[in-house]
């Protein structure tokens, strides 16, 4: 369960990015955080990461996130980033994805199961022993949700899992999403994603939240979308 | 490719380096961390004339590229830039130290020319073991036994950041000036109106990108006790290695080894 209660955050004091955000995400939910450029997506996930922090309360399963708490709540965490070049760091996959498994106490040959085994899931098994300076940049996006998936983590968050993706490997990443039973917040501009991983979105514009509700309803609202500056789904625009 | 890509291609070859198999590579990071070191050690306390005596200490660091299979060549190439600058370091000698020390035929050799020769193989000589002792262990696993020598936790965390940090740097460096090139096609190099600015997007961008790495180690569970890097046993084998080697250092340093098969041969 994640719970943000009136959380304000700005960078730079005159800027407020979040204005007064609440919302509360119940355990198994798969929820869209969308927005235009700038809105704020990013910034909320790393405050529920604790890596920025502002005014208001945070809560992961009931314990607030702050600096004594940190280590308990990123065990429960994982995080793909934005950047995979920032999130891959190991000289190979491999290596990176056992990084975690390994410092969270496993040994290394239930680390290595458990390698395998997402890699397997998501068809990456010829990856594992690539360097990482060496694979494209899509490589290291599936890579990067690869090391994430071999943590099991109570919660997945995922700031644009599918940008830099082909087709292919965008919908290998959209199956994967929807097999995870874990708790999700996704955000993307891919809303077609959105549409096909989460039950539920929230739009956050202006700082605030300027919609929660079901995917189904607002990503089918054309006019709350524009007024955003948005666009509907691909799948869901009638071709002239 | 840039340059700059380049060097960083150099860089994470320092990593493939590392992942290669051999005998040395087989053995304990600790044991030749602390081998390293008595090497260096050794070298360094050599008095500043003893040119002829520190000569054979090279056969290390040649046994060690034979039996690694890293070619010397690698070497030399990635240390060409630290390389000048130790060298430099005993350029002045000659001009203080005139005092002829040993005749060579017609030739008087001054005892500052000596000191100077002597610094700069004890300069390429350490900066061959280091170098060795990087291309052989993964940084992870040095780390790792730097922390089990309970070198402080802030010290070790450093040197990795540091080591990860040149990396985004130059990667960062590499993109940067495409960009820049893409917008001044035919110019050569950066021009100097543009340092100032180049050099400050540098870091802030490297600052920045080394930031999200450092978070992104801490969000999957880093600490300091590099629980993740892989740690061979120390076993009887590191412990020959560790003291077979410094034996052979020792042995080095206090039987000249040049002048005995010197006196060996003119007699
Ligand atoms: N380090 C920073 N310093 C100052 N301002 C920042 C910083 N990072 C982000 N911002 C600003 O905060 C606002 C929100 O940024 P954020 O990265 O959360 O947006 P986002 O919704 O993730 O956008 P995108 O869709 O482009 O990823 C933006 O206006 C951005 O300019
Ligand atoms: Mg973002």
């Amino acid at each position: 369960m994640i719970e943000f209660q009136n959380v304000s955050f700005s960078y730079e004091k005159e800027r407020p990015v979040l204005r007064e955000v609440s919302f509360r995400i119940e355990t198994g939910e798969a929820v869209g955080l969308i927005g235009a450029n700038g809105a704020g997506k990013s910034t909320v996930m790393k405050l529920l990461l604790g890596l920025l922090s502002g005014e208001g309360k945070i809560l992961i399963d009931g314990t607030e996130v702050k600096k004594e708490n940190l280590k308990e709540i990123r065990r429960k965490l994982g995080f793909v980033l934005q950047n995979s070049d920032n999130q891959m760091f190991m000289p190979t996959v491999y290596e990176d994805m056992m990084f975690a498994p390994l410092n969270y106490m496993l040994t290394r040959e239930e680390a290595e199961a458990r390698v395998d085994a997402v890699l397997k899931e998501l068809g990456l098994t010829e990856l594992k022993h690539r360097h990482n300076h060496r694979i494209s940049g899509g490589e290291k996006r599936m890579a990067a949700i690869a090391t994430i998936l071999a943590m099991e983590p109570e919660a997945v968050l995922m700031d644009e899992p599918t940008s830099a993706l082909d087709p292919y490997n965008r919908r290998v990443v959209i199956n994967t999403i929807r097999s995870l039973r874990q708790t999700k917040l996704i955000t993307s501009h891919d809303l077609d994603m959105i549409l096909d991983t989460c039950d539920r979105v929230i739009l956050l514009s202006g700082g605030r939240v300027a919609a929660d509700g079901p995917a189904e309803v607002i990503l089918r609202d054309k006019a709350l979308l524009e007024a955003h500056r948005m666009e509907l789904p691909l799948c869901l625009q009638t071709r002239k | 490719m840039n340059k700059m890509e380049k060097a960083l291609h150099e860089l994470g070859e320092m990593d493939e380096l590392a992942a290669r198999s051999s005998p040395i590579h087989e053995l304990n990071a600790t044991a030749k961390l602390l081998s390293t070191v008595v090497y260096i050690v050794t070298v360094v306390s050599f008095p500043k004339y003893a040119l002829s005596a520190l000569v054979p200490l090279l056969l290390w660091p040649v046994l060690l590229f034979q039996v690694s299979g890293i070619p010397v060549r690698v070497c030399f190439y990635k240390l060409r830039i630290v390389l000048p600058l130790v060298m430099a370091v005993g350029l002045f000698n000659p001009f203080f130290d005139r005092a002829p020390l040993l005749q060579l035929g017609p030739v008087a050799v001054s005892g500052g020319v000596v000191s100077m020769l002597t610094l700069m193989l004890k300069g390429v000589l350490c900066l061959m073991a280091s170098f060795l002792l990087m291309a052989t262990t993964p940084i992870d696993s040095l780390c790792a036994s730097l922390r089990r020598l309970h070198v402080p936790k802030m010290l070790v965390t450093l040197l990795l950041l540091t080591y990860r940090y040149v990396g985004v740097m130059t990667e960062e460096l590499a993109v940067m000036t495409d960009a820049y090139h893409l917008r001044a096609p035919g110019q050569k190099g950066i021009h100097v109106s543009a340092w100032g600015s180049f050099l400050g997007q540098l870091l802030l961008r490297s600052m920045d990108r080394a930031q999200e790495l450092y978070a992104s180690m801490l969000l999957r569970g880093y600490h300091e006790h590099f629980h993740y890097a892989p740690v061979k046993p120390f076993t009887a084998r590191d412990g020959a290695y560790l003291v077979g080697s410094a034996a052979l250092f020792l042995l080095l340093r206090f039987v000249d080894l040049a002048q005995l098969l010197g006196s060996l041969f003119v007699r």
